[in-house]
């Protein structure tokens, strides 16, 4: 693939008689070479999952008669077994589930801390906000051990209302510094006239803060679903039973099976399992972008 | 309930006003704020992170109470060879993962930063290794590993005819181990190519321009503006990226399990297939605070020896 791209560059070499053929060779060479080498590295993955899921058992192991970067004869009967002969429609509905709960409930929480912290001010309040996103800091690989034992203390093992209680660890912190920002950026003057008009506390939060914060709102909450959508390992050592399990764990651990893999199945989970995030993606990139930025310039 | 009783005043002093009275009450209101986000840390994150400390030390199982053992895990694991290859692949990984990461988005966030059409959709194109589920785009790299089928071997054998034999990616230790590697720098790009490129957005136009007067070559404005005006976000991302990535679990686990004869181990995979799977909560346990000493000390190096610069930068230039 590179090797055709890097051909007319070469090809353009020839004539370098003006500045302008210079510089745009120079552009083409500095900046779309590269740049086209990054895309398709990182695009090749997902490209590679969709082709496989559409290709038939007989093409996949063939690449001698078949080209494997196309299909000759695409067939949907590795998609047709997921949804089918497979409980996979059962694990997106608990994936969804546990995804919206965690981050409702992260959401709520969040939003009320961070309030808290930038707009009632009180004495200690820059520490909260640091002890919050120290909380960050800790990955859920130190964590899953001890939380298993905790999940089986509160008889919540198996069961996904553990994942929704448990996801907010991450998501939390997360969007409490989202929406710190956020409320940082809304001018201060509005809710003093508010209190000066005599509305309470919670009105203000209610009637001026959040409806300004929306785009606040917006980005936490698609970056949250989008990570409890992914989690796995909490998942994995929560959840026993295979009709319970999150999508991720139950590609992994319900479809590979024996030594002979599906890859027409596994790759088609793979690319169901994306979809969902990808089309949240797809229409709210612009936040994404944000949120991701925010929280680490903040 | 509160929001009813504004428009009235007399009915604000009456039945309800002690309520609405008490959610205006600023130490009450801060506390009842602030009681969802810190209770649900509390109980599901310093909770379980005091009993992980506390499990390392006693010898429980799953299904038994267990009892204090003093530093009896910590003994057996500093004599168990696959804890001492565990430790050795996470800092193997860790520092080349990091390294190839950040030069490589370093890179593309410098691409980026150029003015070209289609900008702002390719950067939402490039996002999305970031985006999809870790283990589902690890189930497309076992798959692009896979030692017959490998896409990557077809490239080299038959089209190419670089190579004679198709590579075995994941069947002997240093190839699984680097093909591990190779698909954790897959991932990590997009999330520092965008957070470096948001960095470079804000360095100001007006730095290039007066080094340009002064004939400063393309190589020196990168040493001595983008560098150094890169430093504090290089330092934050680096931070996070170093944890997240020696704490992984989900790519070893979902590709190769710790295989092939458990050179792969991390040790949240070790720490996994210890505690959780093979039972032994405590020793499990054992394995993930293990990573503790590490983790603070990479924050700390990559905290303090980033802003260190930033700090005698910030000196001679005052």
């Amino acid at each position: 693939m590179t090797d055709t791209a890097a051909q007319p560059a070469a090809v353009a070499t020839t004539p370098p008689d003006t500045m302008a053929w210079d510089s745009g060779l120079r552009r083409l060479m500095m900046i779309y070479l590269p740049l086209g080498c990054f895309v398709l590295i990182l695009l090749f993955p997902f490209y590679w999952m969709t082709i496989t899921s559409f290709k038939p058992n007989a093409e996949l192991m063939n690449y001698k008669e078949h080209n494997p970067f196309w299909i000759s004869s695409p067939t949907l009967a590795h998609i047709k077994h997921l949804l089918f002969n497979t409980a996979y429609p059962r694990w997106l509905w608990t994936t969804m589930l546990v995804a919206i709960g965690s981050t409702t409930l992260s959401l709520i929480a969040s939003t009320l801390a961070a309030y808290a912290i930038e707009r009632l001010r009180f004495r200690g309040s820059p520490y909260v906000g640091l002890g919050i996103y120290l909380a960050y800091l800790v990955p859920p690989s130190i964590l899953f051990i001890p939380l298993a034992t905790v999940v089986v203390q509160f008889g919540l093992f198996d069961s996904p209302l553990a994942l929704i209680l448990v996801y907010p660890t991450f998501l939390v912190p997360f969007c409490t510094w989202l929406l710190i920002g956020y409320f940082k950026s809304i001018p201060y003057e509005l809710e003093e006239c508010a209190l000066v008009d005599g509305a309470t506390r919670l009105q203000i939060l209610r009637r001026i803060t959040l409806p300004l914060a929306v785009p606040g709102l917006i980005s936490a909450g698609i970056f949250s679903f989008t990570l409890s959508w992914n989690e796995f390992i909490y998942a994995l050592a929560f959840i026993q039973s295979g009709a319970n399990k999150t999508v991720p764990v139950a590609i992994l651990t319900e479809l590979v099976t024996g030594d002979v893999y599906q890859w027409g199945a596994l790759m088609a989970g793979s690319l169901l399992g994306s979809l969902p995030v990808a089309i949240f993606y797809s229409l709210f990139v612009d936040y994404y972008v944000s949120s991701l930025t925010g929280a680490v310039k903040e | 309930m509160s929001v009813t009783t504004l428009p009235t005043l007399a009915l604000a002093q009456r039945q309800p006003s002690w309520l609405v009275r008490l959610f205006d009450y600023k130490p009450f209101l801060i506390v009842m704020c602030l009681a969802p986000a810190i209770g649900l840390l509390t109980v599901f994150l310093t909770y379980p992170l005091g009993l992980g400390i506390w499990l390392a030390f006693t010898d429980t199982t799953i299904g038994r109470k267990g009892v204090f053992v003093g530093f009896e895990n910590f003994q057996y694991l500093l004599t168990d060879s696959l804890w001492w290859n565990a430790v050795f692949y996470s800092v193997v990984y860790t520092g080349i993962a990091t390294f190839g990461k950040f030069a490589l988005g370093f890179w593309l966030a410098l691409l980026l930063n150029n003015h070209f059409p289609f900008k702002s959709l390719l950067r939402a194109i490039i996002l999305m290794p970031w985006i999809v589920p870790t283990v589902l785009s690890a189930l497309a790299f076992w798959w692009i590993y896979d030692p017959q089928f490998s896409i990557i071997s077809y490239l080299l054998v038959d089209v190419l005819h670089w190579r004679t034999t198709n590579i075995d990616f994941l069947g002997s230790p240093w190839p699984a181990r680097f093909s591990l590697i190779a698909a954790n720098i897959w991932r990590g790009i997009p999330f520092v190519a965008i957070s470096l490129l948001a960095g470079l957005q804000t360095i100001s136009p007006s730095l290039y321009e007066a080094a340009m007067l002064d004939g400063a070559s393309a190589w020196q404005r990168f040493r001595y503006i983008t560098f150094p005006m890169m430093m504090p976000i290089l330092a934050i991302v680096m931070t996070f990226s170093i944890i997240f990535t020696f704490t992984d679990f989900q790519l070893v686990y979902a590709i190769t399990r710790g295989g092939p004869g458990n050179s792969t181990h991390l040790l949240a995979t070790l720490a996994f297939q210890r505690g959780i799977a093979g039972g032994e909560l405590g020793e499990g346990a054992a394995i993930a605070v293990s990573m503790i000493p590490f983790l603070v000390f990479a924050t700390l190096f990559s905290y303090y020896g980033l802003a260190r610069r930033k700090w005698q930068q910030g000196e001679s230039n005052d």
